[in-house]
C-alpha cells in the first residue's frame, strides 16, 4: 500500500501523484480529503483527494510545493511510498440535482473541484465552471474539467492563457447571464472570500471547502477550527465544506498563517 | 483465565510464600521506612522533554521495600487495582530476589506493567487499599514502584516472557483504537486464544500513551517494548484505518470479524468558547502534545512545528493541564502557567504531577478563570482577561462550586495558551455504526461490568464509556470486556459447534 504508480509534473510547483490505497478508492466520496506524512521524521499534511480508480486500487491527489512537507511528498517518485496515508476523512459533498450549478476553482484548488464537478454533472445538474490561476502554466485539469463540465471559462490574472481576469469576473458574467441555484469554491482562502462576497450579493447558496491546517484530521485536536455562523467547528470533522457566507474568512486566513515563522525555519534548515 | 478467591488464598500458602512470611517479623517489616523513588534534579530535567523525571529503585531498594509488604491474608489492596494485579505475589517474588518472576506475575493480569507503574493513580487505588493505610495509618508500600521496577527490570534484562496462551480458536476479533483499553483487551482475548487485529486511526500504536502523556513520564519506549509483547503474543496492528470511514463494521464483518471493542476514546477536545479563543497561538492540549509527543516538534530535525512562547498559560488543573504546562517549561517558556478556576485542593491532578511541576518552576494562578483572550495586530495571542473566583456550595461532582467576583478582572501576558479543560468522547465510531445506543454526552451506552453494548457483538470500555477517565480504568475496562466477549462467544461459536 501507499506505493507511487504514477506521477506528472503539471508545473515547476505542482504536481499530480498516483497512490496505491484501495480501501480508500472504494471508501472514498467527493470532497473527502485524506492526511499523509512522508518519512519518520515527517509532518501530517491533509490533500484532498482529486480522483480514485477503484479497479486498479488508486486514489489520486494534486500537490503544490509550498513548504517542507509537501516538497518532500513532490520529490517522491513512481515506486516509492508515502510513509502514511489515512482516509477518507471529511464529510463529502452533498451532491443533489438543483439546477445550474457554477463551480470556481483557483490554483491547485482546481484539483480537489475535480470530484465535485464530475459527480454534480452525473446527478443532472447543468455545471458551469471557472477555473483560474496566475499564469498559463500553473493551469491545471483545464481538459479533464472541460469534459465533464456543460461550459468551462478560463481565467488567468496576466492573460497568457484563457481569459485576464479574476475567477470572481469569470463568475459575475455567468450570474449576470443565466439562473444559477448553487455555487461551489475552492481555492486559495482569499480568492473563496470574494467568490463568497459575490455570490452573496446575489444571494445565491454557496459552498467552500477549507483547507485549514491540520494534525490529526480526526476530530482530534482542534487546530483546523474555524468559525461558521458564529460557532466553532473543526473542519476535518464538521468540513471542510461549509456555507461560504457563514464562514469567518479573515479569521480563518488568519490562522493558516499560524505557523508562518516556524514553517520557514523548518524550510530553510530542509534546504541548508 | 480463572482466579477465584480460593486459588489466590492457596497461592500464598506456596512454600516459598510461606517460608518468606515466616523469615522475617511483622514487627520488622513495619519498622522498615518506605523507600523513596530517586528523581532527576528539577534544573537538569526541564533541559528536555525527553529525561524520565523519575528515575525508578535498585534491586537492593526494591527487595528491601517489598519486605515491607505483609502478603495479608485478605490482600485489600487487589481490590484496589482494576486489573485484579496478583499483588502480594509478585511484591514477594521481589523480595526473594525472582524479579523475572515478579514480572510474569504481572503480566497474568496486565498488558502494560511498565505503563501502570508510572501512570496510574496509585495513592488513589491500590496503594489506597494497602493496609499499612488502613490499619496501621502509615505510608503504604509502594506498589506502583515495585510494579515498575519489576517491568523495567526484565525489559532491560533482554528476557522477556511471553504469557501461557490458551490453543488458537480460529475466532476474529477486532479492537477498534490502540490506546489502553483495546491494547488491555486485546492482551486477554489473544491468551484465551483469539485471532486479534487491532485498528488505529493514527501512524501509531498507543493512543494516549503516545500522543498524550509525555516522555519525561511514560518514555515512548516503553509503550512500545509492552506493544511488541502483544505481537508476540499473535495481537496483529494496522495503523492509518479509520473504522468507519476507511472500512465499516459491516465491512470488516464481511472479512469474518465476529465481535468487536470500541475503544476510540474521548479525543474530541473542550473549548471555552470565550472570546478570541480561536487566535493564533491558543490551542487544545491535544494539539500541543500531539505535535511534542507523537510528532516530536521538540526536536528540531522533525518537520512539525511547535509554537514556542516566553509567557504560556496552561487553562485547566488536570493531568493533562500538568502534563501542558511541564512541557511549556521544557520548551523553554520563562513562565509557565497554570490557570485554574478552583483551588489547588480541588485540583484532579496526581499530587505528584503538581509536586514535580512545583519544582520545575510552575506557577499556579488558582481560584481564576480566563473570560477573553486579546490579540496582537498578527491576530497572535498577547494577553488573557482573567476574572478571580470564590468557592460557593459543593456541586454535583461534589467539588465547591467556583463563584466568579465581580470587577475582580485583570490581564495576564501570554503569546501561547493551552487549553486543557477536558475531552469529549470521540463520535466517529458511535455516527457510523447504526442501532448503537448512545447517551446525550455522546458515550456508548454498555450494560455494566459486561461491557457489551446494545448490538450484541460490539463491546467497549474506556473513554468512550466513562468520558475522560484514567489509563488504569481503560485498561480495567478491557480486561472486563475480554472475560464477558469471550463467554458470548464461546456460547455462540465455540460450544455450538457452529460452522465459522
Amino acid at each position: 500500500m501507499n506505493k507511487i504508480v504514477e506521477k506528472e509534473n503539471f508545473s515547476e510547483k505542482v504536481v499530480k501523484i498516483v497512490v496505491e490505497a484501495p480501501l480508500i478508492a472504494k471508501a472514498r466520496k467527493p470532497g473527502n480529503f485524506v492526511i499523509v506524512r512522508v518519512g519518520e521524521k515527517g509532518e501530517r499534511v491533509p490533500f484532498t483527494i482529486a480522483g480514485a480508480d477503484i479497479a486498479k486500487g488508486t486514489i489520486t491527489i494534486i500537490v503544490q510545493k509550498m513548504g517542507v512537507s509537501s516538497t518532500k511528498l513532490c520529490n517522491l517518485e513512481v515506486g516509492e511510498y508515502i510513509t502514511d496515508l489515512v482516509g477518507p476523512l471529511g464529510k463529502p459533498t452533498e451532491i443533489h440535482n438543483v439546477g445550474t450549478v457554477l463551480c470556481s476553482g483557483g490554483g491547485v484548488g482546481v484539483a480537489p473541484l475535480l470530484p465535485i464537478v464530475e459527480a454534480y454533472k452525473k446527478a443532472g445538474n447543468r455545471v458551469i465552471t471557472v477555473i483560474a490561476a496566475r499564469s498559463k502554466e500553473l493551469l491545471i485539469l483545464e481538459d479533464e474539467m472541460r469534459k465533464h463540465s456543460d461550459e468551462l471559462i478560463v481565467m488567468t490574472d496576466d492573460g497568457s492563457h484563457g481569459r485576464k481576469g479574476l475567477v470572481t469576473e469569470g463568475m459575475e458574467e455567468v450570474i449576470k447571464r443565466e439562473k444559477v441555484d448553487e455555487c461551489i469554491t475552492i481555492g486559495p482562502a482569499i480568492m473563496m472570500k470574494f467568490c463568497s462576497l459575490l455570490t452573496k450579493k446575489y444571494e445565491i447558496p454557496t459552498m467552500a471547502s477549507l483547507n485549514s491546517i491540520m494534525v490529526d484530521g480526526t476530530g482530534m485536536c482542534g487546530a483546523c477550527r474555524v468559525t461558521v455562523d458564529g460557532k466553532t467547528k473543526f473542519t476535518c470533522v464538521d468540513g471542510p465544506e461549509f456555507d461560504a457566507h457563514k464562514i469567518d474568512f479573515d479569521e480563518m486566513m488568519s490562522r493558516l498563517g499560524g505557523y508562518k515563522e516556524e514553517e520557514n525555519d523548518k524550510m530553510d534548515h530542509f534546504q541548508n | 483465565m480463572e482466579r477465584s478467591e480460593e486459588y489466590i488464598k492457596n497461592e500464598r500458602k506456596q512454600e516459598w510464600r510461606v517460608e518468606l512470611q515466616k523469615k522475617t517479623k511483622a514487627k520488622d517489616r513495619m519498622a522498615i521506612e518506605r523507600v523513596e523513588m530517586h528523581e532527576m534534579a528539577p534544573e537538569e530535567r526541564i533541559k528536555s522533554q525527553r529525561v524520565e523525571v523519575n528515575i525508578g529503585l535498585s534491586k537492593e531498594e526494591a527487595m528491601l521495600e517489598a519486605t515491607r509488604c505483609m502478603d495479608c491474608v485478605n490482600p485489600t489492596c487487589m481490590e484496589g487495582c482494576p486489573v485484579s494485579i496478583n499483588i502480594p505475589k509478585f511484591i514477594k517474588n521481589i523480595e526473594r530476589g525472582d524479579i523475572l518472576g515478579a514480572a510474569a506475575v504481572l503480566k497474568e493480569t496486565s498488558a502494560l506493567p511498565a505503563v501502570c507503574g508510572r501512570v496510574c493513580p496509585q495513592e488513589a487505588q491500590c496503594e489506597a487499599r494497602c493496609f499499612y493505610v488502613e490499619k496501621l495509618n502509615l505510608k503504604s508500600v509502594a506498589i506502583g514502584h515495585l510494579e515498575r521496577f519489576a517491568a523495567d527490570f526484565e525489559r532491560e534484562s533482554g528476557v522477556i516472557s511471553v504469557p501461557e496462551l490458551a490453543e488458537p480458536n480460529g475466532v476474529k476479533v477486532a479492537v477498534i483504537g490502540s490506546g489502553p483499553s483495546g491494547l488491555s483487551f486485546a492482551g486477554d482475548m489473544a491468551k484465551s486464544g483469539y485471532d486479534v487485529t487491532v485498528f488505529e486511526a493514527l501512524h501509531e500504536i498507543g493512543g494516549v500513551l503516545k500522543y498524550g502523556i509525555p516522555e519525561f513520564r511514560l518514555p515512548n519506549a516503553v509503550v512500545d517494548v509492552e506493544i511488541e509483547n502483544l505481537r508476540k503474543m499473535g495481537v496483529k496492528f494496522i495503523t492509518n484505518y479509520i473504522v468507519g470511514q476507511t472500512a465499516s463494521l459491516d465491512d470488516l464483518k464481511k472479512e469474518g470479524f465476529k465481535a468487536f471493542y470500541v475503544g476510540s476514546g474521548a479525543g474530541l477536545p473542550r473549548f471555552m468558547n470565550i472570546p478570541g479563543e480561536n487566535s493564533n497561538g491558543i490551542m487544545s492540549s491535544n494539539e500541543y502534545l500531539t505535535r511534542v509527543n507523537l510528532m516530536g516538534a521538540d526536536s528540531e530535525e522533525s518537520d512539525t512545528p511547535i509554537l514556542r512562547g516566553k509567557n504560556v498559560v496552561v487553562v485547566g488543573g488536570g493531568n493533562t493541564a500538568m502534563d501542558s504546562v511541564r512541557t511549556a517549561k521544557r520548551l523553554g517558556a520563562e513562565r509557565a502557567m497554570i490557570v485554574y478556576r478552583r483551588s489547588e485542593e480541588e485540583m484532579p491532578a496526581r499530587l505528584e504531577e503538581v509536586h514535580h511541576a512545583k519544582q520545575e518552576g510552575i506557577e499556579f494562578l488558582t481560584l481564576t478563570n480566563p473570560i477573553e483572550y486579546i490579540a496582537d495586530d498578527n491576530h497572535r495571542v498577547s494577553q488573557i482577561k482573567v476574572q478571580k473566583m470564590e468557592l460557593g456550595e459543593p456541586d454535583a461532582s461534589g467539588r465547591r462550586r467556583p463563584i466568579p467576583m465581580e470587577g475582580s478582572e485583570y490581564t495576564i501576558d501570554a503569546t501561547v495558551v493551552v487549553v486543557a479543560v477536558g475531552v469529549s468522547p470521540n463520535p466517529l465510531i458511535p455516527n457510523s455504526v447504526e442501532g448503537l445506543e448512545v447517551s446525550k454526552w455522546g458515550t456508548i451506552e454498555v450494560v455494566k461490568d459486561k461491557m457489551q453494548s446494545s448490538i450484541p457483538e460490539v463491546f467497549a470500555g474506556g473513554d468512550i464509556v466513562r468520558g475522560g477517565a484514567t489509563v488504569i480504568l481503560a485498561m480495567g475496562d478491557g480486561r472486563k470486556a475480554a472475560a464477558n466477549m469471550d463467554v458470548y462467544l464461546k456460547e455462540k461459536y465455540l460450544s455450538k459447534k457452529v460452522e465459522l
